[in-house]
């Protein structure tokens, strides 16, 4: 491992100032991704800016009834909160199903979201990996990617989101907020993440230097039926070959809100818009939802070893839906 | 700035099993580095050194983590707890140590104080009311979770044994939760 310079910044505003001064800086969190990736060569940062204690570790209802989680919340306690379990059950879900408990006990809500994918060839540096270095080639194309994409890759990369939560924040119409050089700025999670295209070393849309400071979901007072599920090589502790977030709403027969994200089958998490589209207004039927999920799934574009996903994929959907709508159909 | 930095070390101070230890650490070194080699305390171990085992838990302020993966100026002034400090000051073991000794909750033991550390901080989380992947979400949040089978086993999942030793380590667990 490389040298770094270590800093402790105590605001927001000093945190993104270090990072400007330093050439090289990487911002902390949990550090269990990040000293991963050192330990392996990955990461070379000249500093870290350690920003796991700034006074971003809130979870809060806003007066529009919205609900801020600040970025240094860790995975743990975010998942065992009260107003997250009583009204996003689907993001302490998919936080529940990944890693461990002492991984989640270190992990934050900011770091979470950057963590960088578990493909093999992007940790080894004897591999060519594009996502690495840029213009070496793609090791998996071609290679070893039975856990890798099977939507919305390029020739440049196949590689998967590993995040869980990221998942569940995607369905859940969650924004994360950042601040930077330039100020303060929203997106949605759900287009945080970026595919691949020519430039798969761009994971998500964050600009160099700014800081993620809070996942801000969306107001939910009285909560809507919502579920995570994972399908996995192990019952714990592994990444998700496939999972998927969901939230339905019923109204009068029909349903009236559908959010639904796929995980573990592309370079961000899938949010399944055409198969929304075709639920709104539908009954909540078996067929409605096959007919849905079919849509959407018909985008996929399987690699030569991962075509199981496609209906590992699709089974988990249509069990969620029909659960999360069993009291409406019965 | 919490510690003081030169360079590429800083000074750090961790309250290592109720003792304070000021040392001088290079910011590259792992807590589990500077608890094996630097203060002597070979109960954590190191089994993958990425997050991959759980060998390597131990407590920081009364919360299990993996010490491979912690940088140890990052914990300035913390309290670090390890399997060398789970008896306390006397000669009795601490009664999960003493559960994995009637049980035969191990059998090389490289994985056992992992499987210790993150017993007692998974027990410390039910009783805070923590969930996890096998709990069931229509219950209270807010409310302890009691501890069957299922749960131990999911809860300890962070923790591999080679030996395959788990229904026994489940059973200690289940002795002390009693
Ligand atoms: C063995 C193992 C199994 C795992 N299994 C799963 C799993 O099943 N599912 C899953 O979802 N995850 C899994 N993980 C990954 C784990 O969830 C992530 O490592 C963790 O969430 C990262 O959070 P962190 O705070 O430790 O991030 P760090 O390692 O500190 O940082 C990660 C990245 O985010 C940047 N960063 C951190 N905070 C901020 C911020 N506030 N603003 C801007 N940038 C920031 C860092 O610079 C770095 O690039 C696993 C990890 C391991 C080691
Ligand atoms: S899939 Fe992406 S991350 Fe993996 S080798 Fe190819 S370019 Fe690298
Ligand atoms: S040595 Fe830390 S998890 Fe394996
Ligand atoms: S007892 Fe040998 S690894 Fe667990």
């Amino acid at each position: 491992m490389k040298p770094f310079a270590y800093v402790r910044p105590g605001s927001v505003e000093e945190a993104t100032d270090a990072y400007a001064s330093r050439p090289g800086a990487r911002y902390l969190g949990g550090g269990t991704n990040l000293v991963d990736l050192m330990k392996l060569g990955v990461e070379r940062p000249a500093a870290l800016i350690d920003v796991s204690r700034l006074p971003l570790d809130a979870v809060e209802e806003l007066p529009d009834g919205s609900v801020r989680v600040g970025a240094t919340v860790r995975n743990s306690d975010l998942a065992a909160h009260p107003l997250v379990r009583d009204r996003y059950p689907a993001l302490s879900q998919a936080l529940l199903a990944g890693a461990s408990g002492q991984l989640r006990n270190a992990a934050t809500t900011g770091g979470n979201l950057l963590q960088r994918t578990r493909c093999p060839y992007f940790q080894d540096l004897s591999k060519p990996c594009n996502k690495r270095e840029p213009g070496s080639g793609c090791g998996a194309l071609e290679g070893v990617h039975r856990d890798h994409a099977v939507l919305g890759h390029s020739d440049h990369c196949v590689a998967t989101h590993p995040s869980d939560m990221a998942v569940a924040l995607a369905a859940l119409d969650a924004r994360v907020e950042l601040h930077g050089p330039e100020g303060t700025r929203s997106v949605p999670a759900a287009g945080f993440h970026r595919l691949p295209g020519d430039h798969p070393e761009r994971d998500t849309e964050i600009e160099p230097g700014e800081l993620i400071t809070a996942v801000v979901l969306p107001a939910r007072p009285a909560g809507l039926p919502s579920a995570y599920r994972k399908a996995r090589d192990r019952a714990s502790y592994a990444f998700a070959l496939a999972s998927v977030a969901a939230v339905v709403e019923v109204t009068d027969g029909v349903v009236a809100y559908a959010g639904l994200a796929f995980g573990g089958v592309a370079h961000r998490p899938w949010r399944a818009r055409r198969a929304e589209e075709a639920l709104l207004g539908a009954a909540p039927t078996v067929a409605a939802f096959e007919h849905a999920v079919d849509l959407e799934l018909t985008a996929a574009r399987p690699l030569r070893d991962n075509a199981y996903k496609v209906p590992l994929a699709r089974g988990l959907a249509l069990d969620v839906l029909a659960r999360l709508t069993a009291s409406a159909r019965a | 700035m919490g510690s003081h930095s030169h360079g590429h070390h800083s000074d750090v101070t961790l309250r290592v099993n109720g003792k304070p230890r000021t040392l001088t650490v290079d910011h590259r070194r792992v807590l589990l580095d500077v608890l094996r080699d630097d203060l002597d305390l070979p109960g954590a171990k190191k089994g993958c050194d990425h997050g991959q085992c759980g060998a390597c838990t131990v407590l920081v302020d009364g919360r299990r983590v993996n010490s491979c993966l912690l940088l140890a100026v990052c914990l300035d002034g913390c309290d670090i707890t390890t399997v060398e400090g789970l008896a306390g000051d006397g000669e009795e073991p601490h009664p999960l140590q003493r559960a994995f000794l009637e049980r035969d909750g191990f059998q090389c033991g490289y994985c056992t104080p992992g499987q210790i550390c993150s017993a007692l901080g998974a027990v410390a989380e039910a009783e805070a009311g923590h969930p996890s992947h096998v709990t069931d979400p229509a219950l209270p949040s807010g409310r302890p979770v009691p501890l069957d089978r299922d749960e131990i086993r999911e809860r300890l999942s962070g923790n591999l044994c080679r030996c395959g030793a788990y229904p026994r380590i489940v059973e200690a667990v289940e002795d002390v939760i009693r």
